[in-house]
């Protein structure tokens, strides 16, 4: 059995144009390994929402993908102001999201539905205040 | 994939072994190797950047001469488009098609006639209700070939329609046939008069196709002054021009897509931007768009590393060229079914993947490479300096792992290594002392 793979990013919270870098990074490293595609459209799609919704509401954090064999791991840990009630986050279509940022298509209210859309698995922990740490689960 | 043929070729003696080429080729397939600069082949998309980067002009586009084609008995010229964007004070198409009638060709056909077929039976194809979208255009060949090694999960948004460069020589040759039946078909040649060295390499290895029916690739630099020449004696030129502005406008970025008259679209050039737009279509963004229009060149096809002119001084001409046209001179015969694509103008073949940046075809050793990847790359800069002849020091330590390359040829931890020498060797004479 091979060993667990570890990728980490920082994502940069000041710079929104930048935001989804991370997840193209990892696409491009998933395909070196050879996972199959559907797989990491998945993976890459997860990551990249989880990736705008820390520059949209928590002004950045850290991206860790683990891949192990059938499985891949994405960890988004961020220190913002934390989600009060992850229910109503979860609904399509609620947001909190600034007006700046939906004029750019962006906060929908489609961001963790789609995560959880696109996972096998996806487990949020959040206190408010002190930030949210969304784990996620795609397996092959 | 080991027999593909190429259309970027090195002069040796001009090449300095600088890393301009290295550094921007979009898929990473330049290194340094023993002072000059080497292509991976199974890599390179033939996008002509490093033709157009290299500051020596040690990059060059392989393309066929004319004079290879003169015992043809019945030669064609299908003009590109962007052709008709290199002339000053052009003021009709004619001039250039009768030019190049004086050039020697027995018949011209126009690429921008296909183009506006292809336009009408594209339209028809976005009506399918079972379809990917958005669609993408296959008629850069350097955005399908990059698409089947970078971007599995779009395969099947590529527009599986033959583009027009390939209809225009099918249209061409069946029409001289019928106008010259004592014509066979090996006398006949129908040439591509190319802005780019893409299509050198399509018609090479073509995509969607078994073989091409395309015979041969001119660049449009060698013709132009052919053309300037013959076109000057040109007073009162015979009308035959068959285009309209949608077929005149595929020269240059957008034009393909306007086309469709359809606002739901999207286009791009310049390989970086059209990389970009792809990674977020991969994503899943821009999901209500039908189609995208992408062109690797910037401006689009008058960007090509064939031609003369500047791509926005020629899309500025092109503009007034087609001011006084009609919107189309060429419409498919009407079918009952509105998304009615005739078969042999679909390809014959599907585009398959090909993953060429897969580490290993096992995937616990390409997990293994990677975590080795992963180990040499901290030990690096991370200053993507470029002296060790890779792109960056992630691409460095790829070769490395792939036995492609040896970490002492970073000059950094070769610096180290000096310096731990010195030191040793300083405390040695310090211990005889």
């Amino acid at each position: 059995m091979s060993e667990p793979i570890k990728f980490h990013f920082d994502v940069d919270g000041d710079n929104f144009s930048s935001a989804g870098e991370a997840s193209v990074q990892v696409k491009r490293m998933l395909r070196q390994i050879g996972i199959p595609a559907d797989v990491i459209r998945r993976v890459s799609v997860a990551m990249y929402e989880g990736e705008i919704n820390m520059v949209i509401h928590a002004d950045g954090g850290n991206a860790d993908v683990v891949v192990e064999p059938g499985k891949i791991v994405i960890i988004l840990a961020d220190r913002g102001p934390g989600i009060a009630d992850i229910e109503l986050a979860m609904t399509e279509g609620y947001s909190t999201a600034p007006e700046n940022v939906r004029s750019l298509g962006f906060g929908a209210g489609m961001g963790l539905p789609n995560m959880k859309r696109y996972t096998d698995d996806m487990k949020i922990e959040s206190v408010v205040g002190q930030g949210t740490t969304v784990t996620m689960t795609v397996l092959f | 994939m080991s027999n593909f043929k190429h259309s970027v070729f090195l002069l040796e003696d001009k090449c300095k072994g600088c890393t301009n080429c290295v550094k921007r080729c979009p898929t990473e397939a330049i290194r340094i190797q023993n002072g000059h600069s080497v292509i991976d082949e199974e890599r390179c998309i033939d996008c002509g950047e490093c033709i157009r980067l290299c500051p020596y002009k040690a990059k060059k586009a392989l393309y066929d001469k004319l004079d290879k084609y003169k015992d043809y008995k019945y030669k064609i010229a299908l003009p590109a488009p962007a052709l008709y964007g290199q002339f000053d004070h052009l003021e009709d198409v004619d001039y250039v098609i009768s030019g190049l009638y004086e050039c020697g060709f027995d018949y011209v056909f126009e690429v921008a006639k296909a183009a506006e077929i292809v336009s009408e039976y594209t339209r028809n194809y976005l009506k399918r209700p079972d379809i990917e979208k958005p669609v993408i255009s296959s008629a850069c060949p350097v955005i399908a070939r990059l698409i089947s090694k970078r971007f599995p999960y779009l395969c099947d948004n590529l527009l599986p329609m033959i583009p027009p460069i390939e209809l225009a020589a099918k249209l061409a040759k069946k029409e001289a046939m019928e106008k010259h039946p004592e014509l066979k078909e090996e006398d006949i040649c129908a040439l591509f008069i190319s802005p780019c060295p893409a299509k050198v390499s399509y018609v090479r290895n073509p995509i969607g196709v078994e073989k091409s029916s395309v015979d041969g690739v001119l660049s449009i630099s060698e013709i132009y002054f052919l053309l300037v020449n013959s076109m000057k004696n040109i007073v009162n030129p015979e009308h035959s021009a068959q285009t309209g502005l949608v077929g005149v406008s595929w020269a240059s970025s957008g034009g393909e897509a306007k086309a469709l008259f359809n606002d739901r679209y999207l286009s791009a050039d310049g390989i970086e931007n059209c990389i970009k737009v792809l990674d977020e279509v991969e994503n899943g963004n821009f999901s209500s768009l039908e189609f995208i229009e992408l062109n690797a060149c910037n401006g689009g096809c008058v960007g090509g590393a064939l031609t003369v002119e500047n791509p926005y001084i020629a899309k500025a001409r092109l503009q007034t060229l087609r001011r006084y046209l009609p919107v189309t001179q060429n419409h498919v015969p009407k079918n009952d079914d509105p998304t009615f694509v005739p078969t042999e103008h679909m390809w014959e073949k599907e585009l398959e993947y090909s993953p060429v940046m897969q580490l290993d075809a096992d995937m616990g050793e390409a997990m293994k490479k990677m975590a080795d990847i992963q180990a040499i790359y901290e030990m690096f800069p991370h200053l993507d300096c470029g002296a060790c002849g890779a792109p960056t020091c992630r691409a460095f330590a790829e070769d490395i792992v792939k036995h492609n390359g040896n970490a002492n040829d970073c000059i950094f931890i070769m610096r180290e290594k000096i310096r731990e020498l010195y030191k040793e060797k300083e405390n040695d004479s310090k211990s005889v002392d």
